[in-house]
């Protein structure tokens, strides 16, 4: 450590004054700058990655590149470098650091609940964490420590920002050769910043979720440019930022391969070409990654291996995990390979040390070197419209450059300099010989083997006897200086013989030895070849692990393929149509073209994969009118008490074990329902379980829009803990409030778009706001969205039937409602569904007079009536708890099959395309070893428009892959650990399943 | 008329007031039920017979198409052609009576601070008229271990029966065992609203330890008497004298494997696995020092996104086919409404493979000899108790477990509850 310490010091031979500004005074004898040529010469000159000099010239003067070439005049007074056998690059770009910054320690109180409404900003945007209005120059301190510790991983200018908020503002852009009192800045308004972290300065509970902070972000930018437009009538610090800095590069760290697509599809929306700040998991969705066409900053943070050597605690690790150590490797080589053009960074390494290391990884793990060297200098300076300053060594450009020993992406090539702007940083003595090689060494009469190795400032010394005895040594080299202790041969006694020389040829080293006795003679070591041994343990070292095959998703149970449409004949089969036909025996069911072909006796098709439904029962998919899995980060927007300008469809998850058991359990379609935290939730999504493919694709093509609403014990905060609440509605008084509030709004501001847009050319009435959340329940108002609202007693249910007929509009669907059967005539009256539990009860005061009765109460006044499950378990059981509906109420069983099939398609307007058997239909089916409302029914395939998303013999065969990749990836990992190499504990990741109470922080 | 109004007073005060079912007078008429499919618990099928009782204790269990009955010893007979007798279901593990509703702090007596609590009893505040217990008996679950949560050692629990006035009357076997919560081999980091990931417990060396350091205390209090009580030590004695049963709460192989050596290195007699998710992994161990597991909850999501997806549903089927006696538990999320569930779980273990009567069996006659009460309860054998109910059909599917008549200890027990009350009392409302 010391040694690297002696290394880093800024070379001020050579320094201009050019750092210093101007005008400040110095001590200095003379004030007239320096201004001489420096002239690299001989050198292998890396102009940029695609344009290499050899034997060429590098001519720089007050920090620019003057001249680069094989024939460049070198003016007589140039300071001359001889480079003889060396490689010049340009030094590398970090665009995303926070260099210089300080990190900012939470203030914010954990597990506060209160949501705070007002800012105590004044002339800011609402919301404290947008914070386009700050510059990290404005904070910025030179960090000289970490300077250094860029350098010698190789960079020579950063990006920095500061890392708080959501919108965090302005990043500037710093070149690291700072050894004066000021700041040097490349550029300061670069990049525009953000991010999906909340700032750790502000207590304001909005937004609470991922999906909160998406709806923020467009309703920021739909206010940017009501500003613009002039429409506003006080100033607005942020908004002026945001708009004042729109044509800057803009930054988003997505920090996942999931949020990176939410993220282009914001910038879509909003036109803007967001440069994505990836997490280094985007090969697994490397296909939609690439159909976004943005640009990425990528980090390298690969993990380190498991300690996998206790076996009990290695088989509670998630394949998942294990895998992913795996793979990680080659998610530079994936990026590249696909085109996606990308920028390299050292975030999220735990030190800079890593970064060369890691990089080195990747190419041993097929990154192209040519693309490595892109992706740290031209690529960035690009991506920061900074080509003709940085990047690159073309004349005109800032004279960053690294001088290395050769072949920057060779693990034994020495960076001995970092030049930035004609500063020189050295890093390793350029003149210090390279020791390392096998060698026979003498001292006297007596032979030893000689190994050294290591990196070239810490360098490692194995020497052996004859007899292959190992003998301790220790090696030092410093300005070429060899000093070798060997222990001597007697283990009774601590007796060293020293071995000094200094090395002028690296094939013979020959100086003098002092014996443990005082007896001084002659040594000399003789360079020889590689021995076999070392050879086998090079090979060793260049070999890469097995790589597993990304899988759709990348969980177990995903497919390395995804799944394709089929022609498939059931024969024979029970098929419960939902139709007027009924329950059909002994009958066939074409699927072609991911649509119900024929339903009949004695159907053929040559096309078809035929499946013997003899015993089986053939039904429509199971549809949950109410389920919160495969969604990322937070279901509840908790923040304020209506909220229903979020979505959930920004935040499905395609990558949720619980999409698979789901299929398994036969459920096609689900609802994903926002949570019950406030009145007014978020809309929905609707989504089909087609696994393995991406978000987008799960949500059913032009499926109606819904919005969740909820009454009762959760939005009135009842079991929230809260000692002293300060949100509005505390009650069922306050709630009902709260719709007609929020109603009278929308109507108004419904009214407000009308008038303006039927004002005609020649109007002059001002441009509303655009206002997501009112715009959404004008929707409402306007019959183009349903709610479905969590609901249980009475009082409540009549009180939010009655709001809406107030409003003209009708509610679709009363979730959970469990309190219905109360009040069945009354709701059949108003027109609205019912969706419940099966049975349960005894969870909160206000279901205390829930009972299992309630579906056949409702069901026998006529009303639709679904049965579902809020929760990820239940779910893959719905059959049987739509069977409970026959035990409790004597529904009869085909009503019962209705419950989880046609009356949720109905529920949510989908029951032209799913729902039953019929021709024309969508192929949502489900195949079932029995009666699909017995105890003992099993789904065997389950299909999504004709596709095969779930085969019980399929699952099988998994089961056996999945055994067998962590057998051998655990091997992988424990002959790592044997290497040397470092580990973290065995660890996994924390589930979790969403209720509709699930708050986040 | 006079009567009936009287009546229909009573009923719909009872409705208004909502008031508990009333326990059954002690049973003064022996009965007998006659060909019904009886499935007794131990695995046998019986299909036309005959199942009489006296006092409260079965007195003839079999074939009727065999055996020479003298039925005027029978005051009271009931023909269940087409239908189905079972043993009553029994749920191991519950808190049952312990809380009324989960959300509501009052109504919550399942756990108690202080870590090693084996002292504190369950059955002291157990709610023999809670609500939710009507709701179990109709579905046929008419035993129940009522059990303490919390802590390291969380306590002492009783075995019950559902018909009773107070938690006195409702005792079939006071104090029958001491619950451990082993500790975890992984710690969850972070806290609910941001989990972090779960990380390797680094405690758990020293947990373990602790537990075995407070066995060994106990022990060696208990050895000699001594003149200052120490009532958290005196609690543990039935373990070593082998009066009462030690429940170990842990699903992870290394949880097991510490657990049971621990039990055995400190003299524990008699212990029983609760949960057991890894336990195919310590088959041996277990047969070896004769472990039955109740296994936790069948209607449950795997532990790990890569294990089986069925690996809850067919535990049960896997251990038998192993030679462990395996009974079912159900604690978890919303525990005390879902003892109603519990043949359903059973109902689905034969979807994954076990015999409907090897399933019957996981919430009877094994659970019973799993708690040690197997002389008493558990199947329908001449000599127990009278604890038993008829079914339309196959009760352990929801469609037909249609319960027309229950029996606990003989007594001809009420089939209604509040829920029953508030269906029929809206059933009117529509007919108005």
């Amino acid at each position: 450590m010391k040694r690297i310490f002696l290394l880093l010091f800024w070379s001020v031979f050579l320094t201009s004054n050019i750092n210093a500004q101007e005008y400040f005074p110095n001590n200095e004898s003379t004030k007239s700058k320096s201004s001489v040529f420096i002239a690299f010469t001989n050198a292998k000159i890396h102009v940029s990655p695609s344009e290499v000099i050899e034997r060429g010239t590098l001519l720089i003067k007050d920090g620019k590149v003057i001249a680069v070439g094989t024939s460049v005049l070198v003016p007589k007074n140039a300071m001359q470098i001889n480079l003889e056998g060396k490689y010049i690059y340009p030094s590398f770009i970090d665009m995303y650091t926070n260099f210089g910054i300080e990190v900012p320690k939470t203030s914010r109180s954990e597990g506060n609940n209160n949501p705070l409404y007002d800012t105590k900003r004044k002339g800011y945007y609402w919301n404290e964490h947008i914070k386009t209005e700050v510059n990290a120059s404005d904070s910025f301190k030179f960090d000289q420590i970490k300077a250094e510790e860029f350098l010698k991983a190789g960079f020579g200018v950063v990006g920095t920002h500061v890392p708080d908020g959501i919108a965090r503002g302005t990043g500037a852009l710093v070149l690291l050769n700072n050894d004066k009192e000021t700041n040097k800045f490349l550029s300061t308004v670069t990049t525009n910043h953000f991010a999906f972290t909340k700032s750790q300065f502000s207590n304001q509970a909005y937004p609470s979720s991922l999906m909160g902070m998406l709806a923020l972000l467009k309703q920021m930018y739909h206010d940017a440019k009501w500003y613009k437009e002039g429409n506003s009538d006080y100033r607005d610090a942020s908004l002026e930022a945001l708009i004042k800095n729109e044509k800057i590069v803009q930054i988003f760290a997505s920090e996942d391969k999931l949020n990176s697509l939410r993220v282009a599809k914001l910038g879509k929306e909003f036109g803007i070409n967001y440069i994505l700040k990836g997490s280094g998991n985007e090969f697994e969705r490397i296909d939609e990654i690439k159909k976004t066409n943005a640009k990425f900053i990528i980090p390298i943070n690969f993990p380190d291996g498991y300690d996998v050597s206790d076996p009990y605690q290695a088989n509670q690790m998630e394949l998942a995990d294990l895998r992913f150590w795996n793979q990680a490797p080659t998610n530079p080589k994936s990026l590249s390979e696909n085109g996606i053009i990308f920028a390299l960074t050292t975030d999220k390494l735990k030190k800079l040390d890593d970064f060369r290391t890691n990089l080195l990884k990747a190419i041993k793990y097929g990154f192209d070197k040519t693309k490595a060297l892109e992706s740290l200098t031209t690529i960035p300076a690009s991506l920061l419209g900074k080509s003709d300053e940085i990047g690159s060594l073309k004349k005109g450009n800032i004279g960053n450059f690294l001088i290395t020993s050769g072949d920057i992406f060779d693990s034994k090539t020495i960076i001995y300099e970092n030049w930035v702007q004609g500063n020189k940083f050295i890093i390793n003595d350029m003149n210090l010989k390279d020791i390392r090689a096998e060698y026979l060494l003498t001292i006297g009469n007596d032979n030893y083997k000689l190994k050294i190795d290591g990196e070239i400032n810490s360098l490692k010394a194995d020497v052996k006897l004859a007899n292959d005895k190992k003998v301790n040594s220790k090696l030092t080299l410093a300005n070429n200086w060899l000093n070798l202790l060997l222990k001597t041969a007697d283990t009774t006694k601590t007796e060293f013989h020293r071995l000094t020389a200094f090395v002028s040829d690296t094939n013979i080293i020959s100086g003098k030895a002092v014996l443990a006795n005082g007896i001084e003679t002659l040594w000399s070591a003789k360079k020889v070849p590689v021995s076999a041994e070392t050879k086998k343990e090079e090979e060793k070292k260049s070999e890469i692990n097995k790589v597993f095959p990304v899988t759709y998703p990348n969980l177990p149970y995903g497919n390395v393929q995804k799944p394709n449409q089929k022609t498939i004949l059931f024969k024979n089969v029970t098929v419960w149509t939902n139709e007027k036909e009924g329950v059909l025996t002994e009958t066939d069911v074409l699927i072609k073209n991911g649509k119900i072909a024929s339903v009949g006796k004695n159907l053929a098709d040559p096309l078809a994969l035929v499946v013997d439904g003899k015993g089986k029962h053939l039904t429509s998919g199971i549809i949950d009118e109410h389920s919160h899995i495969a969604i990322s980060r937070g279901v509840n927007e908790s923040g304020h008490n209506s909220s229903a300008e979020v979505t959930i469809e920004d935040v499905v998850n395609s990558d949720d074990i619980n999409i698979y058991r789901n299929l398994a359990g036969g459920v096609t379609t689900s609802q994903l329902l926002h949570g019950s935290a406030n009145p007014i939730g978020g809309r929905s999504a609707i989504v089909r379980w087609k696994w393995g493919l991406a978000p987008e694709e799960m949500i059913f093509q032009n499926s109606p829009k819904f919005i969740k609403f909820a009454l009762g014990e959760n939005v009135k905060q009842s079991n929230w803990g809260i000692q002293n609440p300060t949100r509005f509605p505390q009650s069922r008084m306050g709630v009902e409030q709260v719709f007609i509030d929020y109603f009278t709004r929308a109507q108004e501001y419904d009214r407000l778009w009308k008038e303006y847009n039927s004002q005609g050319k020649m109007g002059n009435l001002k441009k509303p706001r655009v206002d997501l959340e009112l715009q959404t329940l004008a929707e409402i108002i306007n019959k183009k969205r349903f709610i479905s609202c969590h609901s249980y007693v009475q009082s409540e249910i009549l009180g939010l039937m009655r709001v809406a007929e107030k409003f003209n509009f009708n509610v679709n669907t009363f979730t959970h409602i469990l309190e219905g059967y109360k009040v069945a005539d009354e709701m059949k009256k108003h027109g609205v569904g019912a969706s419940t539990f099966s049975d349960w009860w005894a969870y909160k005061f206000e279901v205390n007079d829930a009972i299992p009765y309630n579906a056949a109460l409702m069901h026998k006044q006529g009303l639709i009536v679904a049965i579902n499950s809020d929760d990820a378990e239940m779910s893959r059981r719905l059959n049987q708890e739509a069977a409970k509906t026959v035990k409790y109420g004597g529904v009869s069983e085909e009503e019962a099959w209705k419950m989880v099939t046609l009356n949720p398609a109905k529920l949510l307007h989908l029951d032209d395309k799913v729902g039953s058997i019929k021709v024309g239909k969508d192929a949502d089916v489900v195949l079932w070893s029995d009666n699909p409302l017995s105890i003992y029914a099993k789904a065997e395939k389950t299909l999504i428009e004709g596709v095969v998303y779930f085969d019980k013999d399929l699952d099988v065969l998994k089961r056996d892959e999945i055994a067998k990749e962590r057998a051998e990836i655990i091997t992988q990992l424990l002959q790592e650990k044997n290497q040397g190499m470092a580990t973290q504990p065995a660890s996994k990741k924390e589930k979790v399943h969403y209720h509709c109470d699930t708050l986040e922080e | 008329m006079k009567k009936y109004i009287k009546l229909a007073f009573i009923i719909l005060s009872c409705v208004s007031m909502k008031a508990q079912q009333i326990p059954a007078s002690k049973q003064a008429k022996p009965t007998l039920i006659l060909n019904a499919t009886a499935h007794l618990g131990n695995g046998e099928v019986i299909e036309n017979s005959v199942i009489g009782f006296k006092e409260g204790k079965l007195t003839i269990v079999a074939d009727a198409t065999t055996i020479r009955l003298d039925m005027s010893a029978y005051e009271n007979v009931i023909d269940a052609k087409g239908k189905h007798v079972y043993p009553g279901f029994i749920a191991p593990n519950s808190t049952i009576g312990l809380v009324e509703i989960d959300a509501v702090k009052a109504s919550d007596d399942e756990r108690e601070i202080g870590g090693m609590t084996p002292n504190v009893r369950s059955l002291i505040a157990y709610n023999s008229e809670s609500r939710i217990i009507e709701t179990a008996r109709l579905n046929g679950v008419l035993l129940a271990q009522i059990t303490p949560r919390g802590g390291r050692i969380t306590g002492t629990s009783s075995i019950v029966h559902f018909d009773a006035w107070t938690w006195e009357d409702a005792i079939i076997k006071e104090n029958d065992g001491i619950h451990l919560n082993f500790p975890t081999t992984f710690k969850r980091s972070g806290w609910w609203a941001e989990p972090g990931t779960i990380e390797s417990n680094k405690d758990y060396t020293k947990q373990v330890d602790e537990i075995n350091s407070f066995f060994g205390k106990s022990r060696v209090y208990l050895a000699e008497p001594s003149s200052v009580k120490n009532l958290i030590y005196e609690s543990m004695k039935g373990l070593f004298d082998g009066s009462q049963i030690l429940y170990i709460n842990a699903n992870e192989e290394k949880q097991l494997i510490d657990a049971i050596r621990i039990g055995k290195e400190n003299g524990v007699k008699r212990m029983v696995v609760i949960g057991g998710y890894q336990a195919v992994k310590v088959v041996d161990l277990l047969k070896a020092n004769q472990i039955g597991v109740l296994i936790g909850r069948v209607h449950e999501l795997p532990r790990l996104d890569q294990d089986d997806i069925d690996q809850p549903f067919k535990l049960a089927k896997s251990l038998t086919d192993l030679g462990i006696l395996v009974g079912l538990e159900n604690s978890g999320d919303m525990e005390r409404m879902n003892v109603r569930n519990l043949p359903f779980q059973a109902g689905t273990t034969v979807a994954y493979g076990l015999t409907k009567e090897d399933a019957l069996k996981t919430i009877t006659l094994n659970t019973a000899k799993i708690l040690g009460i197997d002389k008493q309860v558990g199947s329908l054998e001449v000599g127990k108790d009278a604890t038993l109910f008829i079914s339309f059909g196959d009760a352990l599917d929801m469609r037909t477990n249609q319960i027309s008549k229950a029996f606990i200890q003989g007594r001809d027990i009420v089939l209604e509850s509040h829920q029953t009350e508030l269906y029929k009392k809206y059933k009117e409302k529509y007919n108005q």
